[in-house]
């Protein structure tokens, strides 16, 4: 344990790569919050990058236990800070996909179950980044990584990405909401949203991976930009079950998947017709959130 | 036998279920989370946490988990947030929370559980034996083991004081079933005495996860780091054998319990019982050693070293007893598969530095075996001769 004295409530210092996606995102959620904030933190890049003793680069408290209990630690917190008559200090949980989609699923669950007013921010890279890009329950259909490698007799990953913005709903959580690394203001509006709920809420970022993408450190936000505007990974945002007119999404002309595929390499292998199910896919998200 | 007795010091003695004894002290220490999932034989402890919380007898947060591995840490995150915070389990549960128990006490958090030990399958068996707590004993906690519901109800008082004081967590052992689900007479801690005992929890700040002192909790330590932090945990848990005697002096004094008439040295690591001049001693963990005790009123060449803590392991107070024994006898109920004895006789047959008296170990009570005082007797009488033996 060390104690930290800054200003910023993730500074600069951090051992993430170059453009990372991910600590964008963060510095977006961060600005949000207030300091009576207490994080909690799965492991993965971002608790890797930012806390190497001695030094952290948090000026909030934080914790960080294991991969997968992120949200069974922040009902504690919760439930301790409650004991203590406290109402006021808000939990957030941070966590990557695979943290997320797949190893802390059950747990997610529970927290969600109780309603433990927690806002849990998922950082979606889609793919365990801080082991090496291997595949998680978020991964794009067709996309290269190393435990889906492309090959004669691959496309890469066959499994379509796990809907977990539905399973947020189906758990009844009164807001949920889905933003990429480069609108740091809908983050940021989406985050002041969600911690003045009443019970649990989920906020799901598309954080891009530079070398899990296989991109220019320049292009994080703007790779991201593309996903929202080929209806990959729209903008959305869910009150009381309810889809509300989302903010930006009406601002953009839907454009074909081509570019933003073709800027990462991790779908260079595709071929097209393993293109056109991609594009599929988009199709469903704008009717299925009325896009257009 | 009435279901309450007032006894002469004033103290109320009842008729309770071990489960219910357990409880009603954990109540009593004030706990301010509680966490659990279902598992036999610790269902009742927990059942009865539950309904104290629905008659509003208790104060603690009860948070229903989905599985043991958020039970643990529910209560993990509850105790880094400042909190007295409890959880118990068994068996398969127990394994299931075992990464949650080496950050527990990786992180240094004082959290208190209970173990009521039933064996892990395959094959699946619900029945008691040690070999949960086994396989969890180098997790870095402090485990203690009871014999009886009284022993059961005390360590926990002394559980939460140790871990409080030495910023480790704690696990009480209690045999399935045999503890956890029978009636016996117990005098419950109460309030007025534990405050004497136990002060009420506050840590400093700095030290716990509050924002008017932000500290970062968990951070990633490199290989030249490392090591030290587990060094520590080593050093720390063996310093603690000082700090469990002291408080178990301090509590008997204000309980004021008495020991057995054949006890001839008590202490918050272990219990001699039997004679001094003994030539044969049996070294043992839970319930059995009340047993063990009865068959000593017979065979009284034979002494018992009982085992309250196993972690720290008292490897030094068991050298001083056995240096004019002539025969050991080892009775645990787990086993080592692969490894000369059980886990119990290697850490005692690897404490010696020079002679060893005959030592034998024998695996008894697997998955709920009954530990009989024929059985007893007969390890005693020296009827069976192998290193090891199954009975
Ligand atoms: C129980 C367990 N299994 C596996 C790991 C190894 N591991 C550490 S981080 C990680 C990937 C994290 O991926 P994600 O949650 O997507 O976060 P990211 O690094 O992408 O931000 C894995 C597999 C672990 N720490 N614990």
């Amino acid at each position: 344990m060390n104690k930290i004295n800054n200003k910023n409530k993730l500074s600069p210092g951090h051992s993430a790569c170059a453009g990372c996606g991910q600590l964008s995102a963060v510095q977006s959620v961060m600005r949000a919050l207030s300091d009576d904030t207490i994080i909690v933190n799965a492991t993965g890049c971002l608790e890797v990058t930012t806390t190497k003793f001695p030094e952290s680069a948090w000026s909030l408290p934080w914790l960080h236990s294991l991969f997968a209990n992120a949200s069974s630690i922040a009902s504690g917190v919760k439930a301790s800070l409650k004991n203590q008559g406290n109402s006021k200090t808000k939990v957030v949980v941070q966590a990557g996909d695979g943290g997320t989609y797949d190893i802390g699923m059950g747990q997610i669950s529970g927290m969600w179950e109780r309603d433990d007013n927690v806002l849990y921010v998922c950082y979606d890279t889609e793919a365990y980044s801080n082991t090496g890009i291997q595949a998680s329950g978020s991964t794009s259909y067709g996309a290269s990584t190393t435990t889906t490698p492309a090959g004669e007799k691959s496309i890469g990953s066959s499994n379509h990405k796990k809907d977990m913005i539905g399973i947020a709903l189906a758990h009844g959580l009164k807001y949920v909401a889905q933003s990429i690394s480069g609108f740091p203001e809908d983050i940021e509006n989406k985050v002041k949203k969600a911690i003045k709920t009443k019970g649990s809420s989920y906020i799901q970022i598309l954080t891009p991976c530079i070398p899990g993408w296989k991109l220019q450190s320049d292009q994080a936000a703007y790779v991201g930009k593309l996903a929202v505007e080929t209806g990959l990974y729209p903008l959305l945002e869910y009150v009381d079950g309810k889809l509300t007119k989302s903010s930006i999404n009406s601002k953009f002309k839907i454009k074909s998947i081509d570019k933003y595929l073709s800027v990462q390499k991790r779908f260079n292998h595709l071929k097209q017709k393993d293109k056109e199910k991609i594009q599929e896919i988009a199709k469903e998200n704008i009717k299925k959130y009325k896009l257009k | 036998m009435k279901k309450e007795k007032i006894l002469k010091n004033n103290k109320k003695e009842e008729l309770l279920e071990g489960s219910m004894a357990i409880a009603k002290t954990v109540n009593n220490l004030e706990p301010n989370v509680v966490s659990a999932y279902p598992i036999t034989p610790q269902t009742h402890i927990v059942e009865e946490l539950a309904k104290f919380k629905a008659d509003g007898k208790s104060k603690y947060e009860y948070l229903l988990a989905e599985s043991e591995f958020a039970a643990a840490s529910i209560i993990l995150g509850a105790s880094a947030a400042g909190v007295r915070a409890y959880s118990a389990t068994s068996s398969q549960g127990l394994l299931l929370m075992t990464e949650v128990l080496y950050n527990i006490s990786g992180l240094r958090l004082p959290v208190v559980m209970t173990i009521a030990n039933r064996a892990i399958g395959a094959p699946i068996n619900i029945w008691n034996d040690h070999s949960d707590a086994m396989a969890i004993r180098d997790a870095g906690w402090i485990m203690l083991f009871a014999s009886d519901h009284q022993e059961a109800a005390n360590q926990h008082v002394l559980a939460f004081k140790v871990a409080e004081t030495l910023r480790l967590p704690v696990m009480v052992n209690v045999d399935g079933f045999i503890i956890t689900h029978s009636y016996d007479s117990v005098i419950i801690p109460k309030k007025t005495d534990i405050k004497k005992f136990l002060p009420k929890y506050s840590p400093a700040l700095g030290t716990y996860l509050n924002s008017k002192n932000p500290i970062t909790i968990g951070a990633f330590f490199t290989p030249d780091k490392y090591w030290i932090e587990r060094k520590t945990i080593h050093r720390d848990l063996d310093y603690a054998k000082k700090t469990i005697n002291s408080a178990f002096n301090t509590w008997q004094k204000i309980f004021k319990t008495n020991s057995s008439p054949l006890s001839k040295l008590n202490t918050g690591l272990l219990e001699y019982i039997g004679s001094k001049n003994a030539k044969k001693i049996i070294i043992a963990m839970g319930s059995m050693c009340s047993t063990i005790e009865e068959v000593l009123k017979q065979e009284k060449n034979t002494a018992l070293i009982k085992i309250k803590t196993y972690r720290p392991f008292p490897f030094e107070e068991i050298q001083e007893i056995l240096k004019n024994k002539e025969q050991v006898f080892i009775l645990e109920k787990s086993i080592a598969p692969g490894s000369q004895g059980g886990p119990l006789f290697l850490d005692i047959a690897s404490s010696f530095k020079k002679e060893k008296p005959e030592i034998t170990n024998y695996i008894v009570g697997l998955g709920g075996k009954d530990v009989s005082e024929e059985i007893i007797t007969k390890i005693t009488r020296n009827d069976t001769k192998k290193l090891v033996n199954f009975l």
